[in-house]
């Protein structure tokens, strides 16, 4: 089972940091994984995004084109991928960033203010972990447990404190 | 014991070279290789060795070629532009009969090109790195792991035979994070009594050179190193071959290209067609046996690389030109499909 998915947003919305906490998910799950972002003057500013692979066979091209799940954080992002979003697939999108919904019937796709959820709670900066809450309750890729050991050790020893922090963003994007 | 980790491919290729014994790392950034640097700035001092950021790629290369001549296990790495302007000094470490480890993380070229992978330098690696006869060792690496266990061999075999080895690979696996695990190095022990360390009066002065003004002491020289290519040509190829025993096509791509053509020969033998995969492992030497023996059912060949098909005349040499090579590829920085090979490989297969 090859699971192929893409994470898109603004440079700085933390976009690269949530998929690589899902490619060590998928380690933790002793999966074959691969984390591919994008580079260059687009991640100042521009628009970033990256693939990542789950796959429980070895992983041929990294380059996710057609994904299988999709989180989009800002307008441009969703308007490039959205269409390219396999039937069946599921879509978590920031509705706080992106005022627009697809009308695509053979995808799944869940709105979540989580810019706003973010700052309404404490958790400026955090809106990517929301919505990999989300993520992770609607398409059941891994489990909160796994999600959990991601985080400590994806987070070096000394911000420890962090692993908490972030649990408690993906629990309230699991409550959406 | 062996934990499985996650790494991008630049910085666990810096950390295979300072476990397989580089002392010494001579750099200029460029993208996007630069995690090489960066990993190496932050750990090389930690563990004895040295790094340092050159003023120029020009700098860095030969201070390669100062290290190198001490018999140290030295690395440079760049990217497309930046080993153009390395190759002079590669030339003169070629000529010098020096054991070194160059790293090329391609970018889209020509010229300053772009930043995106890109297999575009593949003759500029296996034909032409400098002025001279010479040649240089060519690994080409398709994952992560390939990174780690590419570039420990590059320094053996690089020592073994005393000539420059590169790795060739391209942004995306340079940029890429897979699962690796570091295998036990025990670095190769090689005879460097060559070197010019020191001889605090104890023994003759060795002399590096490579300026030789009688013409035949000079062929002398480019023929004693040729016997040694011949020896690495009939015993270094390496290649993977994939589903190939009754294919009627195969494709061929080395790196990270060869990932997006496994996925489509996949596909393509779900759709019944019988196809398979040629992957050299090294592109100089060129796996020219291997090449043959996988392509004994073979009807036509493709060769998918990021680049206009420069591998396509090594593919043709090797089948001595009997069997048909289409070519598909993408350039610029552009990553092809598995889609698009797949349609290439279906319109072979449709045409027989």
């Amino acid at each position: 089972m090859l699971n192929e998915i893409v994470l898109a947003g603004f440079g700085g919305q933390g976009i690269l940091f949530a998929g690589k906490i899902l490619a060590y998910a998928g380690l933790m799950d002793e999966k074959e994984i691969s984390w591919l972002p994008s580079y260059g003057p687009e991640m100042r500013g521009g628009t970033a995004n990256c693939s990542v692979c789950i796959s429980d066979d070895p992983i041929g091209s990294p380059l996710v084109v057609d994904p299988d799940m999709l989180i989009a954080m800002n307008e441009p992002s969703f308007d490039k991928f959205i269409n390219n979003v396999k039937a069946g697939g599921i879509v978590i999108v920031d509705s706080s960033m992106i005022d627009k919904k697809s009308d695509r019937e053979d995808i799944r796709a869940f709105y979540v203010p989580a810019s706003e959820l973010a700052d309404k709670n404490g958790m400026t900066g955090m809106a990517n972990i929301i919505l990999l809450g989300k993520f992770i309750k609607e398409t059941g890729i891994v489990s909160v447990d796994t999600l959990r050991a991601a985080f400590e050790k994806a987070i070096p020893p000394k911000k420890k404190n962090l692993v908490d922090v972030n649990m408690n963003a993906v629990k309230l994007g699991m409550e959406q | 014991m062996a934990e499985r980790n996650l790494m991008k491919g630049n910085e666990a290729l810096a950390e295979a070279a300072m476990r397989a014994g580089c002392k010494c790392f001579f750099g200029y950034p460029i993208t996007p290789q630069t995690e090489i640097s960066a990993y190496l700035a932050k750990y090389m001092a930690k563990n004895g060795g040295l790094f340092l950021q050159a003023e120029s790629e020009l700098a860095a290369i030969n201070m390669v070629l100062g290290a190198a001549s001490t018999g140290t296990r030295c690395m440079t790495s760049s990217s497309s532009p930046g080993i153009s302007l390395k190759s002079e000094g590669i030339s003169y470490i070629a000529a010098s009969d020096l054991p070194c480890v160059i790293i090329n993380v391609q970018r889209g070229g020509p010229g300053l090109g772009g930043i995106q992978p890109s297999q575009a330098d593949y003759w500029q690696a296996t034909k032409g790195l400098g002025h001279g006869d010479f040649h240089v060792l060519v690994f080409a690496p398709a994952s992560v792991q390939e990174m780690v266990d590419m570039v420990v061999k590059a320094f053996d075999k690089a020592d073994e035979y005393r000539m420059p080895a590169m790795i060739l690979a391209d942004g995306l696996l340079g940029q890429m994070m897979e699962p690796i695990t570091f295998p036990e190095i025990k670095p190769l022990e090689v005879d460097k009594s060559w070197a010019t360390n020191g001889h605090k009066n104890k023994r003759e002065h060795n002399i590096i050179n490579s300026l030789f003004l009688t013409p035949e002491v000079l062929e002398n020289s480019v023929i004693d190193r040729y016997q040694r290519y011949e020896k690495i040509e009939s015993e270094e190829t390496d290649a993977e071959v994939y589903l190939c025993d009754d294919a009627e096509i195969v494709v061929c791509a080395f790196g990270a290209t060869a990932r997006v053509a496994k996925s489509a020969v996949n596909s393509a033998r779900e759709q019944g067609i019988k196809v398979g995969l040629f992957r050299p492992k090294t592109l100089w030497p060129f796996p020219k046996q291997e090449l043959l023996d996988a392509t004994k059912c073979a009807k036509n060949l493709l060769s998918v690389e990021m680049n206009m098909g420069q591998m396509i005349d090594d593919i043709k040499l090797a089948t001595e030109c009997k069997i048909p090579v289409s070519f598909f590829g993408r350039t610029g920085g552009v990553i092809p499909k598995p889609s698009e090979v797949l349609n290439e490989i279906v319109k072979i297969g449709g045409a027989e």
